[in-house]
């Protein structure tokens, strides 16, 4: 009973999507409030229903309800409870509930909070998210209905995959989906102030507030979803440029870049057409990145399932919705007012720097993903565009970005001094420098490229970030108390862009030193032999066979010590999970500080020996420790006075709401 | 600075960085791409020793030899032609005798295959894709087997 209901509360919410993306525009077009209003308690009503549907879905799996086809093919009754509840997504069907859950989410928060909007804004605003709840309402229901009953239940399931048996899973996927769905709110935005031909600051105002939101949760999903790939696939490396990745970073890029610009509009009205342009592309990449990894163009982990239908029907939803929105955007951006000026040198010119490198920064990210698909398409040629493309791209753009990154909060609006920038970075400078200089001396001055350099940028980078709020709270220069009371009126958006940018440095500083100064062995190993990497001597002890609950693993214990003093014990191991018949490798981890020690097995060998891989990683979890700063930044941005008390009027009223006033 | 001065330079900043980024892309792609081959490929286009490669197909039965310090050498197969690869390293959980796998590395002059990483499939329900198009098109590989879903 609880999938038919499941199955049924997702078709009412297909039925108010529908009423949902016509009558509001309608009712804006006409002026009738009553129309407009609709919106408001169609869009929590959706939330209500796919709420449900979701839960129906996630009680199957709990229940382990293998009567359903979906529950049947990826659970397992002996999983661990917290795998049953995240095995719900952990598949084609159920992560896609949870894509149109999020989307409805977002969809019932503009609802309920956005009481501030004009009312035509609102309605247009909600209609164009319902039309794409609806395609992917349309999607599930169509092609891949996740409540779909086997007509003879079999006794037990097939088990969820063994690697995304894992913690990770309950995080990494919900967070990305906010991120990406997130940005759908900024899309809805921009198209809707194209369906009304106008658009003005308050408009970047009241965008902000969900652009940051999902952008917050894009920066921990990705960050989290390299954290699990680096200890779960077991080869050490926390990046591999996969088109899934990229898949992610790209609206990441450009969800950055319109964070950026979006500053521009709503401080100097200026850049309009450009932020609605990034508005779009932001969540059009996400799209691109939903159909490459759930279509089965790219063979991944991510991917569950090959199925054409599917494939053909995402990629009509994203010619619609990518083509659609720049068409709109084509026939109606030229009817909006260009803003104000500004020097090329002021805050204003910063931030076009700043988005001028972050697309071209995506722009290579997405070439270097799209481009063996589409020759493969055309020629049937294969190829593979692997990490040297995107360090010899990426790299290159993202370094003069990060030079300037410090100038930006530091220049004047309109017109800026750059001189004087500069002056005021010079701390930042000399500490870069004299890092250069010490990695330079210490690695035998042999090295003259990525360490001392990529050292240098990241002490630049962090120092940057603290000089400007040192120069706007006069530290060092002023008394402490006239210090203390600037900190206190500085506003949270200035402590919030320092401190990502300060995240920005942190994770810098970790991805230089973890590619540079981290060393790797690989040993095969038989009981009471010792191997040392880095200070630390790891002696085999021998294996452990253990029992788990839907597993049988192998453990090898291993006694760490750093300089002959004993500080802990390490036990990677080989699980086999019977009812698929797979084995998966589970690195072991020691933390020591921020950086990490890392082993993992191989095969056993016919001579009792294992094989192991052993990396010492240093400053590793800064990676992802810079964006959880990053992360806090947008955070304290998110909390400040302008965005609470919310945008004031537009300066032009319309007629009818200008009206009764004057009438009283 | 007069309006349409600023815009000029808005536009030729703009461009001056397209362009940059593309002359990145274009050199970077002549680069490093490497391109896919099944072992057939390799031996009828004679493809030349010191080219980087990747090499898709099934590891062949009975070729798994296993050497001193993780050593390793196996027959990656289309079912027409065989290539031996050497490697020294950890091979992935799911590198088994029969199954599909991805090599890349270079080809060495005696017409050996050194390989500097091997990847197998991420789950057993599926066949890596380059590997399954190799197979079809050595005519070894029918359509639908192995894809259960």
């Amino acid at each position: 009973m609880i999938p038919e209901l499941g199955h049924y509360a997702l078709v009412l919410a297909l039925a108010l999507a529908l009423v949902q993306s016509i009558a509001p525009i309608i009712g804006a077009r006409k002026n009738d409030p009553a129309l407009m209003r609709l919106a408001s308690s169609t869009a929590p009503m959706q939330f209500a229903f796919t709420a449900f549907s979701f839960a129906a879905l996630t009680a199957c799996y709990v229940l382990s309800d293998f009567s359903v086809a979906n529950v049947y093919q990826n659970s397992h009754s002996l999983m661990p409870l917290i795998y049953k509840f995240t095995s719900t997504w952990g598949n084609h069907e159920g992560s896609m509930l949870l894509w149109v859950f999020i989307l409805s989410l977002y969809g019932a928060l503009v609802a309920l909070f956005g009481a501030n909007l004009p009312a035509a804004l609102k309605a247009n605003v909600l209609a164009v998210q319902s039309w794409i709840a609806s395609a992917f309402y349309l999607f599930i229901l169509l092609t891949s209905n996740p409540f779909l009953r086997l007509a003879n239940a079999p006794f037990e399931g097939q088990d969820l995959n063994p690697i995304l048996q894992d913690v990770g899973l309950a995080i990494h996927p919900p967070l990305l989906y906010l991120g990406y769905v997130g940005f759908s709110i900024a899309f809805s935005f921009a198209v809707a102030a194209l369906i009304e031909g106008r658009i003005d600051a308050a408009w970047a105002r009241w965008v902000r507030p969900w652009t940051l939101s999902a952008w917050m949760a894009l920066t921990v999903g990705i960050a989290m979803g390299s954290y699990w790939a680096y200890y779960e696939l077991g080869w050490g490396g926390w990046w591999f440029w996969d088109p899934v990745e990229n898949a992610s970073l790209m609206p990441w890029l450009a969800g950055t870049a319109l964070l950026h610009s979006a500053v521009v509009m709503e401080k100097r009205n200026a850049l309009k057409v450009w932020t609605i342009l990034l508005a779009i592309l932001a969540f059009s990449l996400s799209l691109i990145g939903t159909f490459l990894v759930r279509s089965g163009v790219l063979t991944s982990v991510h991917t569950f399932a090959n199925d054409p239908a599917r494939g053909i029907f995402i990629l009509g939803i994203l010619i619609l919705f990518i083509g659609g929105s720049l068409m709109i955007f084509a026939w109606r951006a030229p009817l909006l007012k260009q803003g104000g000026l500004f020097a090329p040198i002021s805050r204003e010119g910063a931030l076009v720097f700043n988005n001028l490198f972050l697309v071209s920064a995506c722009a290579t990210v997405f070439i270097g993903t799209l481009y063996p698909l589409a020759l493969e398409a055309l020629t049937d040629e294969k190829i593979s565009v692997g990490a040297p493309f995107f360090n010899l791209t990426f790299g290159p753009l993202f370094t003069p970005l990060l030079l300037a990154m410090p100038f930006g909060p530091l220049l004047a609006w309109k017109r800026g001094d750059l001189l004087g920038a500069a002056q005021r970075l010079m701390v930042a400078a000399a500490l870069a420098v004299v890092g250069i200089a010490v990695v330079y001396v210490a690695e035998g001055g042999h090295d003259l490229t990525l360490a001392p350099f990529g050292i240098g940028l990241a002490l630049y980078v962090m120092t940057g970030a603290v000089i400007d709020l040192a120069e706007r709270t006069g530290l060092f220069r002023l008394p402490m108390r006239v210090v203390r009371s600037r900190a206190n009126g500085l506003p949270r958006s200035a402590w919030g862009t320092a401190l990502a940018h300060l995240g920005i440095g942190v994770t810098l500083l970790g991805i230089v030193c973890e590619t540079h100064w981290g060393a790797e062995r690989i040993v095969a190993l038989k009981p009471s032999q010792t191997v040392s990497i880095h200070h630390y001597e790891l002696t085999f002890d021998g294996v452990i066979p253990r029992e788990g609950p839907n597993y049988r693993e192998l453990a090898a214990r291993f006694s760490v010590r750093h300089g002959g003093v004993f500080v802990g014990t390490m036990e990677p191991s080989k699980r086999t999970y019977g009812s698929r018949g797979t084995t998966t490798t589970e690195a072991a981890l020691m933390t020591r500080g921020v950086s990490q020690l890392y082993l993992s097995l191989g095969e056993p060998n016919a001579d009792g020996s294992v094989a192991v891989r052993l990396y010492h990683k240093p400053l590793v979890l800064l990676i992802w420790l810079g964006a959880v700063v990053m992360m806090f930044g947008g955070a304290l941005s998110l909390t400040d006075r302008r965005l609470r008390v919310g945008a004031p009027q537009p300066p032009r009223k319309s007629p009818a709401a200008a009206m009764p006033v004057a009438a009283k | 600075m007069t309006r349409r001065q600023r815009r000029l330079i808005l536009i030729g900043g703009s461009l001056g960085v397209l362009a940059i980024a593309a002359a990145l892309v274009l050199s970077a792609l002549r680069q490093s791409i490497v391109f896919f081959n099944s072992p057939t490929d390799v031996v009828q286009e004679h493809v030349g020793a010191g080219k980087r490669v990747r090499l898709g197909g099934l590891v062949k039965p009975g070729s798994v030899k296993k050497g001193d310090d993780l050593r390793i050498e196996f027959a990656v197969t289309d079912g027409n032609s065989d290539i031996t690869v050497n490697y020294q390293g950890i091979v992935p959980d799911l590198f088994r005798e029969g199954q599909g796998v991805v090599v890349e590395g270079v080809i060495q002059p005696g017409g050996g295959f050194k390989a500097d990483s091997v990847l197998a499939k991420h789950d057993e329900r599926y066949m890596p894709r380059e590997v399954a198009d190799a197979l079809k098109k050595a005519g070894r590989w029918q359509e639908g087997e192995g894809t259960t879903k």
